[in-house]
């Protein structure tokens, strides 16, 4: 069986305008729109186009979060994904798992499935850590090829071409291996109300994070969160004479 | 006392410029000592021009044909072993250190702290998430070796006159063959390098067309700017994706800043906030993108820009 596993993170909506709690603790999510982060639902839009190009057999949707995260799970088996598995932390603050902590589970649950390839984003919209792929294949001791923006399967190799300053690279990686994708890898596909009925009936196992036996003891703290420092309102200048006279006094150009 | 490895960026002639910003982030170290790694298959012209930065004590050069091109998967394992003697390893978060730092961090078994923007203690660090909309400080536990990436556009370069002492060293470890170099894509122009640029011209989806995105090429040769694009324009395929700034694409602190047609999504300006001067140019009056800028002006690019070569020239 050819099983791709795919990341899936429960995060604040990409269109949503954060606010800071007053204390400085964290970030207001109480009645907040909640969703898959974007970089994940490319992921697995790449697993699904593999399994339908005949490429694999098995897509597996996993998250790491409160039950909360059952939500994008099945958004995600709406999507396509054939189950998931959610790795269940505790509810309350400071649950969040460290990027090394995440990964552990993430290996823990690759030895039992075994798959061909794990298809993670390339950062959470979150945190921004973009971490936890890089991590997952040192810990597995397998390749990783992250920013992937195409991959092509050719047996028992992967050949991803990847965003990086220069440009583009592409690499020749053995499988199984660890992907991390970029935006333009594809367009994440819409879920149709059938497959949200559909989905209710696919299989979504849930696992108590203490039963896997990954040390989670925190190697951080978050002293504060501050607001951005914001930049001053600027002036309106009229024409393009007046703009370049501006930039000229200040020495700009 | 703060022992600092960082982990040079180049590309096997040239020092990458974010290796110098991250002498000066280690610098805000205090009381640190910096040495600087060059991992290469001949890191000789790279190691001398590390040990000319101002700040570095040592720079440790590592010679192996598999460093010819940098792969996380074999680096990683060289720089861990490295790293047993330091307090801290850090790497530029560009899309070379963002590949590799964290899978030195987990062969150390060690938490890395992204992007980092300014240093409090030697265990306390700024960092944005969530698109720069939030800062956070976060602390590291005693006794943990850490593992960070640097802003490159929160820090100044180190200046030249350093004169460290430079040590080849062969770290013993086996290298994975399982992760193959294939090609790479040539640089697309003998512009400014968009990261390192002091001035940048960048466009939006309001150019229209890769047609229209020409403009910003002709605008940015009258000013010896590099070009930048907003991702709707990256998107759209008016621009290469090199050139896309923002919180997905680079984080860049030029001097000057001028964004035309850009409307100002939040992930654009997380990637400008450091920038000195910011222009817009834009014909809708509203846009977020007026609220940062420090000169703003409303109207038709189409016929603002050529206007300003003329200007220019």
């Amino acid at each position: 069986m050819k099983r791709i596993l795919v990341g899936i993170k429960r995060v604040v909506d990409y269109n949503v305008r954060i606010r800071l709690k007053p204390d400085g603790s964290g970030i207001v999510t109480d009645g907040v729109k909640m969703s898959i982060n974007p970089f994940d639902e490319i992921a697995l839009e790449e697993a699904l186009r593999i399994r339908e190009r005949g490429g694999a057999d098995e897509v597996i949707a996993i998250s790491i979060g409160t039950s909360d995260a059952q939500q994008q799970l099945r958004t995600a088996l709406a999507m396509g994904a054939d189950r998931a598995i959610l790795v269940e932390t505790p509810s309350g603050p400071d649950s969040s798992l460290e990027p090394l902590a995440a990964a552990g589970v993430l290996l823990k649950l690759v030895l039992r499935e075994q798959p061909m390839l794990v298809i993670l984003g390339k950062q959470a919209i979150d945190d921004d850590n973009s971490q936890t792929g890089q991590i997952l294949a040192a810990l597995w001791e397998r390749p990783q090829a992250t920013f992937a923006s195409k991959v092509e399967l050719l047996g028992e190799t992967a050949r991803v071409t990847r965003e990086v300053d220069a440009g583009l690279e592409t690499l020749e990686v053995d499988l199984p291996a660890v992907l991390t994708t970029d935006l333009r890898l594809n367009e994440p596909r819409y879920v149709k109300l059938p497959d949200i009925m559909k989905a209710k009936k696919k299989p979504l196992e849930v696992l108590p994070l203490a039963s896997l036996g990954v040390s989670t003891q925190r190697q951080t703290a978050v002293v504060r969160f501050d607001p951005p420092p914001q930049r001053q309102k600027g002036v309106m200048v009229k024409d393009a004479a007046e703009l370049v006279a501006a930039l000229h006094a200040k020495g700009l150009v | 006392m703060s022992r600092i490895l960082i982990i040079a960026e180049h590309d096997g002639l040239h020092l990458n410029p974010g290796t110098a910003k991250c002498v000066s982030c280690a610098a805000a170290l205090e009381g640190g000592t910096i040495t600087v790694a060059v991992l290469a298959r001949d890191p000789a012209a790279v190691a001398s021009q590390a040990a000319a930065l101002a700040g570095v004590a040592q720079v440790l050069s590592v010679a192996n044909p598999a460093n010819e091109h940098p792969m996380a998967a074999v680096l990683a394992p060289q720089i861990a072993a490295l790293a047993k003697d330091f307090t801290h390893v850090f790497g530029p978060a560009t899309t070379f250190g963002k590949d590799l730092m964290p899978r030195v961090a987990a062969l150390l078994g060690v938490p890395q702290i992204s992007d980092i923007m300014a240093i409090e203690t030697a265990r306390r660090f700024r960092r944005p998430v969530y698109a720069g909309n939030a800062i956070v400080t976060v602390e590291v536990a005693a006794g943990i070796q850490i593992a960070g990436t640097v802003r490159t556009a929160s820090f100044t370069a180190a200046g030249a006159g350093g004169t460290a002492p430079i040590t080849a060293v062969a770290p013993a470890v086996v290298l994975p063959t399982h992760t193959r170099f294939v090609s790479v894509s040539a640089p697309s122009s003998d512009r400014p390098d968009l990261q390192t640029a002091r001035r940048v011209v960048s466009g939006g989806r309001a150019l229209g067309s890769a047609e229209g995105f020409k403009l910003m090429f002709a605008l940015a040769d009258k000013l010896g700017a590099a070009v930048g694009a907003s991702r709707a324009a990256v998107d759209a395929g008016y621009a290469p994706n090199e050139l896309q700034v923002g919180q997905t694409g680079k984080i860049i602190a030029p001097e000057l800043y001028i964004a035309i047609g850009i409307s100002g999504a939040i992930q654009h300006l997380t990637g400008i906030k450091d920038a000195r001067t910011i222009v817009a140019i834009n014909k809708d009056a509203e846009a977020p993108i007026f609220e940062v800028a420090d000169y703003g002006l409303v109207g038709d690019l189409f016929e603002i820009v050529p206007e300003l070569g003329k200007l220019l020239e």
